[in-house]
């Protein structure tokens, strides 16, 4: 056998929950949801929310943290690894996507994580505040519109290499470092420690910015109708017609698809360093329901009610029209500028608290490559955390320089972090539920489990999460292909960007191609072949043909 | 607000609550694993 097999254990059952939350919890819930919320429905969203949730997101993710400890325990910790002893040799190569994911949209992500650190920074030092542009929200608008452009350097290409006129390299290097810096220290010592102490502290930043909103009652009494109540409306108030509406199932199933970050391979990993008899089940259910308090008791409650408070229906209605970015990085900069003296250290903790949401999201995407690193060519952890680096510093600094218009980082985040994520998705649910098989599955994930699975969700893995998955993937392609095409097709920018995907998977590819000669060389049981002892269950299903 | 924002903001967050302290009151409140397998 290898003596290459990495031997990493979480140290603790709440460890892997923090970190799998933390890699959950991201901008997302606190921009993302609510926008989405409004745009469709107000509060009848939460009913396609919640089936989305029950039928599509909770089912693939016990899968993928069954599939996870199920490859761990044969000493594998990549998805290729962990699909190839699951499936076959098709599905290892298929599980090359699964280090895609994280590796291509760690390129971009910790850029966006550097931003959160300049706003931070910003407001913490008062050097950002936009009240000095003026005391109407035109000038104060154009004010935080024009930071936001220094910060993401959207102007034009190589914008951030100007030093003189952008802060946010240096921010970006220091992101970066405490990234490659606790992932080398290891997954207990370095990601399960940082999550263990960052997901409560962003827990109390949130709690912290939550009380202010709800106590600031009519702030300008010649508003009486921007006052809180009327905030939680807009975000509550149900609209059911909304319900008749394909777009809101759609968009709702997206938004669980996404915020739970199943497909990512971020989960398969993370389980993959689970003991044989540690809880998937409930590992599983706890770290979504983490993620759902950050995103319906936080970003349902803060994200719009602020910004309705000071700006009232229209202003709300256009800030939620500019996206996610759009409504934290523009928006809200003017919104904590309303709260008086105290609105400069209200919007150091939310930029400090999306810091924390970024990075502790940020850190699951290293560990993928690393792990795969090391499995597939052999290396330790010091060298394998070289390759990443290298790997990770080259995409950044292509997505450093190409900010024009934010074409470059948006493709990759439209291919890799969207489209793929429904491909890597229905790969794995397809490989749990139809080819590993769902008997296997069931029994593989109830081992340790202190909570069954209702039997219901046996009819859900197999039948109702694929269909809704296809459903919700052609309406994402019917809405969004097209315009993604023209935009290859338009912009060098895109198709350098395609180019950084190709490469970086035919670099996975060969890997892959290289490990599995290796696995077999060292006489592992890659195609999961062989019984691991103790598994009752392996010997009545064992493949004898792939 | 409308009686119907309430009603779906109390609901929702009662279940998103609820199911987090549940499974944080089972998680924590577990006995630990059987390590026979190491």
């Amino acid at each position: 056998m290898s003596t290459s097999h990495q031997t990493e254990q979480w140290a603790s059952r709440l460890g892997v929950i923090l970190a799998v939350a933390g890699s959950a919890v991201g901008l997302g819930n606190f921009l993302r949801f609510p926008g989405q919320a409004a745009a469709n429905g107000g509060g009848a969203f939460m009913i396609p929310y919640f089936c989305a949730l029950i039928l599509l997101g909770i089912p693939i993710g016990w899968a993928e943290w069954t599939m996870g400890r199920y490859g761990g325990q044969r000493g594998f910790h990549s998805a290729p690894g962990i699909l190839g002893v699951m499936g076959g040799r098709v599905l290892r190569y298929l599980g090359a996507i699964g280090v895609l994911i994280p590796l291509a949209v760690s390129f971009y992500y910790v850029f966006i994580e550097a931003w959160c650190l300049v706003y931070f920074w910003g407001f913490l030092s008062g050097s950002f505040d936009v009240s000095r542009a003026g005391t109407d929200f035109a000038s104060q608008s154009q004010a935080s519109a024009a930071f936001y452009s220094s910060v993401t350097g959207v102007a034009r290409d190589g914008a951030l290499f100007d030093l003189s006129s952008s802060s946010t390299l240096p921010f970006w290097a220091f992101a970066f470092a405490i990234n490659l810096w606790l992932v080398f220290r290891g997954l207990s010592k370095g990601i399960e420690t940082f999550c263990s102490w960052a997901m409560p502290a962003m827990a109390v930043c949130a709690l912290i910015v939550l009380i202010r909103v709800l106590t600031l009652g009519t702030p300008d009494p010649m508003k009486p109708d921007q006052n809180v109540i009327n905030g939680l409306g807009y975000m509550w108030n149900p609209s059911f017609a909304a319900l008749g509406n394909f777009q809101t199932w759609l968009a709702a199933a997206g938004q669980v698809f996404f915020t739970l970050s199943v497909g990512f391979g971020v989960i398969i990993n993370y389980s993959s360093y689970m003991r044989r008899r540690d809880d998937v089940v409930l590992s599983g259910l706890t770290a979504s329901a983490t993620n759902e308090v950050f995103e319906v008791g936080f970003g349902g409650l803060i994200t719009l009610t602020a910004s309705y408070i000071f700006l009232g229906l229209s202003g709300t209605v256009a800030a939620v029209a500019t996206g996610s970015f759009g409504l934290g990085f523009t928006t809200l900069p003017v919104v904590f500028a309303q709260m008086g003296p105290a609105g400069q250290y209200i919007g150091a903790i939310w930029f400090f608290m999306l810091f924390l949401a970024a990075i502790t999201s940020s850190l699951s995407m290293y560990q993928p490559t690393l792990a795969f690193l090391q499995e597939s060519l052999g290396l330790t952890r010091k060298p394998a955390t070289g390759v990443l680096a290298l790997v990770a510093l080259i995409g950044s600094l292509l997505v450093l320089w190409f900010t024009g218009d934010g074409v470059f980082w948006n493709t990759l985040d439209f291919w890799v972090g969207t489209f793929l994520l429904f491909v890597m998705a229905g790969i794995q649910i397809v490989c749990f539920a139809w080819i590993f098989g769902l008997d296997r599955g069931w029994a593989s994930a109830h081992e340790g489990a202190r909570m069954r699975i209702p039997s219901v969700f046996r009819f859900i893995m197999k039948y109702v999460a694929p269909t809704y998955l296809v459903v919700v993937f052609v309406g994402f392609c019917v809405q969004n292909l097209p315009d993604s095409l023209r935009a290859i097709a338009q912009s060098p920018s895109a198709q350098l960007a395609l180019l950084l995907i190709a490469t970086v998977t035919a670099g996975l590819l060969a890997c892959v191609r290289v490990g599995e000669a290796r696995w077999r060389r060292e006489g592992r049981d890659l195609d999961g072949l062989r019984p691991l002892h103790g598994d009752p269950h392996h010997a009545v299903h064992e493949k004898v043909a792939r | 607000m409308t009686l119907g924002g309430w009603l779906l903001l109390i609901t929702s967050l009662t279940v998103v609550y609820g199911v987090a302290i549940w499974c944080y009151v089972q998680v924590l409140g577990a006995p630990p694993p059987d390590h026979q397998d190491h």
